[in-house]
């Protein structure tokens, strides 16, 4: 009896406490991360604008989210008379438990024993870009349970907006597998230690990631990945100076900050997957001492933060797009361009001479 | 009883219920949410058999992209509820007689494939073994692009021409909408936009093209 639920322990229960710890982890470590980032982009946004940004919680505001947390979950729910209850409630958490679930499979990093990811499945990045595209649903709703005609609005504009630069970023996602071949988000990182740099016999570096081989669907990446996501300036769903709060104007209190908290994961996942398409993941930029002595997690980092920092600069920088001209550029220049890429980048990887890509 | 079996039961139990009420939610939106539970579920089942790409796929076609579109028409929809339940008896003997097709359909394809060891040990392409690495994608791919390579084409044939349908369908061209035309507004010059006017005192001036200003 004893030597038989000392097996069932070690086949089951171990390795399932073992996923669990990795997943408290990971959750824990994004959320703070997310806390800073956050005000990172309020600071980084405040500083173009010359003023000095959130910094009288704590030392230079370092304590800001955390008491915007206090502060929002203290607050009462509001709930109107005439909301579909269930699904109100439902929405912000399935906004929020989509984007988490997004990070089971982004790899942060590897070493001698492997890669260090919750689940390393084959199709990793096809789980990314499922998950990704369910972040739809708590907006429509949103918008719909509220029964409530200006956040039914909303909804409508920004699940057409978010499904159309779905498009455009799949097939982004397309040119990059076809030069890797493989759907293994490990894969992808390991298929850039070697590329265009060490083709021209440079010692592997930055030059070997896709950033510059695919330099124009970088580009389109980074600009759909702000539609996808909602920021500016595409930030049509919640315009605040116009639009009010789209498809958000009757929820406050928790459920307001889960669809906050929802839509800044969704943006760190935007962050890691350029990091890990376009960016080399956790390789370092030149592979020379000191610098490939350097964690590889430290690097992901770093390049998650730098990818953020051209977000908070898009929002700082660039005023909003109307919705006939972000429907314009999603549907008659990036998916196009992109197409023809795609027809290219197989082309090439056919019949071209074999550059650094494969 | 191992942990795969555990789940496919959850799996399964779920995906029952939640079909079930799929038909028995009052609420056509609902309805829809159930469906969506529903395929995720069929998708965590796709999962456990090792048919990971097929999983992917049902959640990236069906729940991002079909059943979002359901959501929009259902919303959109002013659906009168006294009249739909009315009319439920009326259709129940039709919609009985399709559900009965589909289901002696159903049994017929699962009882021959249990029982007719022709159609077992003559398979369309062999399920690669776990020990050539060959992922499923792989192995789908291999068979997809050349013994169904015509299929393939005509299928995706098929979908070009209802895409072509519905936009002829719902394309208009309303009269005497201004559109904004980027290119005519970045080729401006001083010259086309503006004219200037030399007034003579006591005179009023004439535009040359009247009309309302721009």
């Amino acid at each position: 009896m004893w030597e038989q639920a000392n097996e069932i322990w070690w086949s089951y229960g171990w390795p399932a406490l073992i996923i669990v710890g990795q997943s408290v982890l990971l959750m824990v470590a994004l959320l703070l991360i997310i806390a800073y980032l956050l005000l990172m982009d309020r600071k980084v946004w405040a500083a173009v604008q010359q003023r000095r940004g959130p910094n009288v919680v704590g030392p230079f505001g370092l304590f800001q989210s955390f008491a915007d947390l206090l502060k929002f979950v203290l607050k009462e729910p509001i709930i109107p008379s005439g909301a579909d209850k269930s699904v109100f409630l439902l929405a912000p958490v399935a906004t929020t438990v989509c984007a988490l679930a997004a990070w089971a499979v982004i790899p942060v990093s590897a070493d001698g024993w492997g890669t260090w990811v919750v689940s390393d499945m084959n199709v990793g990045i096809l789980y990314i870009l499922a998950i990704s595209s369910l972040g739809v649903y708590g907006v429509i709703m949103g918008g719909w349970a509220s029964n409530s005609k200006y956040p039914f609005m909303g909804a409508l504009r920004s699940a057409a907006q978010m499904v159309s630069y779905e498009v455009s970023i799949g097939l982004v996602i397309v040119t990059v597998l076809l030069c890797v071949g493989s759907l293994n988000m490990t894969d992808i990182v390991n298929a850039q230690k070697t590329g265009l740099g060490t083709q021209m016999g440079f010692t592997p570096s930055a030059l070997d990631w896709y950033w510059l081989v695919l330099l124009p669907m970088f580009v389109i990446f980074i600009i759909s990945a702000l539609a996808e996501t909602n920021r500016p300036p595409f930030d049509l769903p919640e315009a605040e100076s116009e639009l009010v709060a789209g498809f958000m104007v009757e929820y406050s209190s928790t459920p307001y900050l889960l669809f906050m908290l929802g839509e800044y994961v969704a943006i760190t996942t935007m962050c890691a997957l350029t990091t890990i398409l376009f960016l080399g993941g956790w390789l370092p930029p030149v592979d020379i001492w000191p610098l490939n002595a350097v964690p590889g997690l430290i690097w992901f980092l770093a390049k998650i933060v730098f990818v953020f920092f051209l977000f908070a600069m898009a929002k700082a920088i660039v005023p909003r797009y109307r919705y006939d001209q972000l429907m314009r550029l999603g549907w008659k220049v990036f998916l196009p361009i992109s197409l023809l890429m795609v027809v290219v980048v197989a082309a090439v990887l056919q019949f071209g001479p074999k550059w650094g890509v494969v | 009883m191992g942990l795969e079996a555990f789940f496919f039961y959850i799996f399964s139990i779920a995906a029952v219920a939640s079909a079930i009420l799929v038909i028995i939610a009052r609420n056509p939106v609902h309805a829809v949410l159930f469906l969506i539970l529903a395929f995720f579920n069929a998708a965590g089942l796709f999962v456990l058999l090792g048919a990971e790409f097929l999983a992917m796929l049902l959640v990236i076609v069906y729940v991002g992209a079909v059943a979002v579109l359901f959501l929009f028409v259902v919303m959109m929809l002013d659906v009168d509820f006294a009249e739909l339940r009315a009319g439920f008896i009326k259709n129940a003997g039709l919609g009985a007689i399709v559900g009965g097709i589909v289901m002696l359909e159903l049994i017929m394809v699962l009882g021959f494939q249990s029982y007719s060891s022709q159609i077992i040990g003559n398979p369309a392409a062999p399920a690669p073994l776990v020990t050539d690495n060959v992922t499923n994608t792989e192995a789908l791919g291999r068979i997809l692009y050349t013994k169904y390579i015509f299929f393939f084409q005509v299928a995706g044939l098929i979908l070009l021409v209802a895409m072509i349908g519905a936009i002829v369908l719902t394309l208009r061209h309303k009269e005497g909408v201004r559109r904004q035309s980027i290119a005519v507004q970045v080729a401006r010059t001083p010259e086309t936009a503006m004219e200037i006017i030399k007034v003579a005192p006591g005179q009023s001036v004439f535009p040359k093209n009247e009309g309302p200003a721009e």
